[in-house]
């Protein structure tokens, strides 16, 4: 074995109390690095697949439509003008079949679906609901939100005029699978349909309002013979959204929002949320470094007699170094083992103890490799990092003055 | 290149000051040359320079002024990693308190200069420790940690530590300052045998008369300046 190794690990070992003091400290640290992150994390992507679960990555739709001035001013001409917003009526994407041909080219998109969204009423005996029907291609629909994983009742088939509605909506309605509804659209068509199947998605909104129909029933409730108003695609990564939305309208000239910019609020909890978490790691890192590095000066005050001794017989500086240097680094790695093992239990101890009635943890958390890996890494570079300062120290002690003083 | 036909220490006209403003001279311009295979003794009263001499022929602190060479190596004008190879290839130290590590055994202990310096350890180091500490007579001893053993020796575990590559010259600061009379002369015992056995160089600085008489030449050094050279 290398010297410097050697002797790293006898004073590691000799020391027991003081290498046991600071790996329990560098394990809680990682620990606690482990278990915020795994929890952090788990809410993060508990949220988002809630989130998108019910929605669309990116929702491509026809620009609305803004009152073109029939005079313009000009240099030497001023007009006075009002300018009034134009009532948006129901408009299919122009060729919309040749668009979803060129976005499924695009990289990163998935799946894409044609629908119509409009809204109605539906009235069951006296109830009478608002409504946001919605017309897809059954398999395509399917590829973007699955709503075959969330039905409650009956099942989802969109056959003639066999709709699925959200739970809520089925609840206000007093209504349940194999009922009847009038509908009637924004367009004035009122046509009497039959529930299918109730779905629930988790979404308040989603669940009291949709009604989910074919895409050609759509159509004749909406006048739009052959006509499909959005786009909804699904992308693989779901944070490329807003990059290929933007890619999207670019080449299509169609308006193009991903669930980013529409879910702003949520993102922007997203970011806070991941932002306090890297300060709580930076702190807890710094406590981790703070410690490394105050028990190896320690270390080198105590034994800066023997480094003067071997200094003196011949043991170059950067030897002297790097027996530090180790240290530092295996505490740091040797904590970090036992943090993340510490870490993983707590966080998945955790997750058992707080269920909801369904028996769903309350706090999913999300340990993996990728947050293991790198909480080792941090905590082992950490040490190496800890230690630079009291290997500096020990390397430059004066042998004469540390074998006469110790 | 060592060169073994000369003087294996030649130290020139060497002055040691202290501080900056107010400068304390340890050293007043010291001469000495030491041959092959001589059994030295520097004495002198207690801040007479002896160990601040020591120092700069060990490598271990620079002159303010003049030359040291070390078997024919002009070391004056070295970096530092070049003085720690000379002290590596050409010293070997005994301190007053042994100042073994006590994290080794006596053979860990007597393979560091060669391990310390060279990084790997070899099975010829590790012969090389064994079969000194047997010619120490530890060799009943090789395994057990330095904390376990008696002050005598520890010392001789030292001095084994110290003469295992085989330095052409061996600085000894008060090896017995520490250590009982039966020790002490078990120690100087050593020292006289690796010196007539093998020509190894001492210079031993003592305060004790026996061993200063026991050397085969006794240098005093006075307020930083030789003030006498008798050989016996």
């Amino acid at each position: 074995m290398p010297f410097e190794w050697f002797l790293a690990l006898r004073y590691l070992r000799d020391a027991k109390g003081q290498t046991t003091l600071i790996l329990g400290g560098v394990a809680v640290g990682v620990s606690v690095i482990v278990f915020l992150s795994a929890l952090i994390g788990g809410l993060q992507t508990s949220l988002i697949d809630k989130t998108l679960g019910a929605q669309p990555h990116i929702t491509m739709r026809v620009p609305r439509e803004v009152p073109r001035p029939l005079v313009e001013p000009t240099a030497t001409v001023a007009i006075a003008r009002r300018i009034e917003e134009t009532a948006q009526r129901l408009r299919s994407i122009d060729q919309w079949p040749t668009v979803i041909t060129s976005v499924e080219r695009i990289p990163g998109v998935v799946a894409a679906s044609p629908s119509i969204v409009g809204a109605g009423f539906a009235v069951r005996s006296g109830a009478k609901s608002p409504i946001v029907l919605r017309g897809v291609d059954l398999e395509r629909f399917l590829a973007i939100i699955d709503l075959r994983k969330r039905m409650i009742g009956g099942r989802f088939a969109l056959d003639g005029a066999n709709v699925v509605i959200g739970a809520k909506l089925a609840s206000n309605l007093g209504a349940t699978v194999g009922d009847k509804l009038r509908i009637s659209s924004s367009e004035g068509v009122e046509d009497v349909i039959t529930i299918g199947g109730v779905f629930q998605l988790g979404n308040e909104v989603v669940d009291g309002t949709w009604v989910v129909t074919s895409l050609r029933h759509a159509q004749s409730l909406f006048d739009l013979a052959g006509g499909a108003t959005t786009i909804d695609l699904k992308v693989a990564d779901v944070f490329t959204a807003k990059r290929i939305a933007a890619e999207i309208q670019a080449e299509t000239g169609i308006q193009a929002d991903s669930w980013m910019t529409i879910n702003a609020e949520l993102l922007a909890g997203l970011s806070a949320q991941s932002s306090s978490k890297s300060m709580i790691q930076f702190f807890v890192i710094l406590a981790v470094a703070l410690g490394i590095a105050s028990v190896l000066i320690v270390s080198v005050v105590q034994k800066s007699r023997e480094i003067g001794i071997l200094r003196a017989v011949g043991t170059p500086r950067g030897r002297i170094m790097r027996i530090f240097l180790i240290q530092g680094g295996l505490l740091g790695m040797g904590g970090s083992v036992l943090g993340c093992a510490f870490g993983a239990l707590l966080a998945k101890l955790f997750e058992s103890l707080a269920r909801d009635p369904s028996g769903a943890p309350k706090f999913p958390v999300e340990i993996d490799g990728p947050l293991l890996l790198f909480a080792s890494a941090l905590a082992t570079g950490v040490g190496l990092l800890a230690a630079t300062i009291p290997a500096r120290r020990a390397a430059a002690l004066d042998p004469a003055t540390a074998i006469r003083n110790g | 290149m060592a060169d073994t036909t000369g003087p294996v220490l030649v130290v020139e006209n060497v002055v040691k000051e202290y501080g900056d403003v107010a400068r304390t001279r340890a050293l007043g311009g010291v001469d000495l040359s030491v041959g092959h295979g001589e059994l030295t003794a520097l004495v002198g009263p207690s801040g007479s320079g002896k160990s601040t001499l020591l120092n700069i022929i060990g490598l271990l602190d620079r002159p303010t002024s003049g030359k040291v060479s070390i078997g024919g190596i002009e070391t004056t004008g070295l970096g530092e990693r070049e003085l720690t190879d000379v002290r590596a290839r050409m010293l070997g130290f005994v301190f007053q308190f042994h100042h073994l590590l006590p994290a080794f055994t006596a053979v860990e202990n007597v393979m560091i200069p060669a391990w310390g310096n060279e990084g790997w350890p070899s099975a010829t180091m590790k012969r090389d420790a064994e079969q000194i500490l047997r010619a120490v007579g530890l060799g009943d001893r090789l395994h057990y940690r330095s904390t376990n053993l008696s002050g005598g020796q520890q010392q001789r575990v030292a001095i084994a530590r110290a003469l295992v590559r085989r330095p052409p010259l061996v600085l000894a600061d008060e090896p017995t300052g520490n250590l009982d009379t039966a020790s002490s002369a078990e120690v100087l015992e050593l020292m006289r045998r690796f010196n007539r056995d093998f020509g190894t160089t001492f210079i031993i600085v003592t305060h004790d008369p026996r061993i200063a008489e026991s050397c085969d030449r006794i240098v005093e050094l006075i307020d930083g300046l030789v003030t006498s050279d008798r050989r016996r």
